[in-house]
């Protein structure tokens, strides 16, 4: 798993924010648009995408894009 | 006089006995004086239900209800039922664009497919008695509540909804009653997968005009009520138990 592809896929679970906008740094939280609906998506991107199953906690303790990849990583 | 309510004399077979509400209704119909057959995947959980159990004469048949010989291992071990209690179900959160067919079948499977083709075979082998009384626990979450994220699982507990009507339909015939009972949000494991943190579910419970989740034995009440011959003349319905969600 590579970091630019799990930001490109981060980014692609956005309706409204630039893909541009998202890298590793971004505080996913902070972006205008996030919801529990975006929560949602992360989790069930991951799932599809990496065969991973985060918890709502997992979600909740990353910061950034970056951390949540980092996570992501762990579980592979 | 007699207690109307009382299960006192009734064999109840109970699905998803091995946690959960199914537990639950397990627990609180054998107080009530019902004879369980209790069903679930894990005999070691189905072993602690039946620890819980109050008088004697029940049984724990341990089934995978998605496997075609231990359906009808279970039907075999059925007889005479007065009363049948589909309990078992799953929950799964996920948006609509990650709601694959396959993510919908593994759902409609556990949540629906499994629990008819149960109650049909039982129905064909003629397991299940005159006048006797089926229960299916649906969800609030799919016939009332449109919860973002829950459009499978809600779908799945729609359709369980809508096909037990059928049934009170076309078991009235044999004074069979079916019904079905409508939850909202019930503190049980289904609802701890991790997907919902516990601060989102304490701030939902908030939401609610008694303030707080339901616990799994005030579902099994409504069971029981529907179970018994207290409701002989109740079929066809769909029992909300919401904690006052839907006024809000």
């Amino acid at each position: 798993m590579e970091l630019k592809e799990f930001i490109d896929n981060f980014a692609a679970q956005m309706e409204e924010t630039d893909p541009a906008e998202i890298t590793a740094t971004t505080a996913f939280r902070d972006l205008d648009e996030w919801s529990s609906l975006s929560a949602l998506s992360i989790i069930a991107m991951v799932d599809e995408e990496y065969d991973v199953t985060l918890k709502g906690d997992d979600m909740k303790a990353a910061k950034t894009v970056e951390d949540l990849y980092n996570t992501v990583q762990s579980k592979l | 006089m007699e207690n109307p309510f009382s299960l006192q004399g009734k064999r109840v077979l109970v699905t998803g006995a091995s946690s959960g509400i199914g537990r639950a209704v397990a627990v609180e119909c054998s107080r009530l004086g019902a004879t369980i057959i209790a069903t679930g995947r894990s005999q070691e959980r189905l072993d602690e239900t039946l620890a819980m159990l109050a008088g004697e004469g029940h049984t724990a048949v341990p089934a995978d209800l998605s496997a075609t010989e231990d359906v009808e291992r279970l039907v075999a071990e059925c007889d005479a039922l007065d009363g049948v209690a589909l309990c078992s179900g799953i929950g799964m959160m996920l948006p609509v664009q990650f709601s694959t067919r396959k993510k919908l079948l593994d759902v409609f499977d556990t949540n629906f497919l499994n629990p008819v083709e149960l109650l049909r075979l039982l129905l064909k082998k003629k397991k299940v008695k005159g006048g006797a009384s089926v229960v299916a626990i649906s969800s609030m979450g799919g016939t009332h509540f449109f919860t973002i994220g829950n459009g499978a699982y809600g779908a799945s507990k729609a359709a369980l909804d809508s096909f037990m009507k059928f049934c009170a339909r076309e078991l009235a015939a044999k004074g069979i009653r079916v019904n079905t009972v409508l939850p909202a949000m019930i503190d049980t494991p289904l609802i701890h997968r991790g997907s919902v943190t516990d601060e989102e579910h304490a701030a939902d419970e908030a939401t609610y005009p008694l303030k707080r989740y339901g616990r799994p034995e005030e579902v099994a009440y409504a069971v029981i009520y529907l179970l018994s011959d207290a409701a002989s003349w109740v079929t066809g319905t769909s029992l909300v138990i919401d904690g006052g969600k839907s006024l809000v």
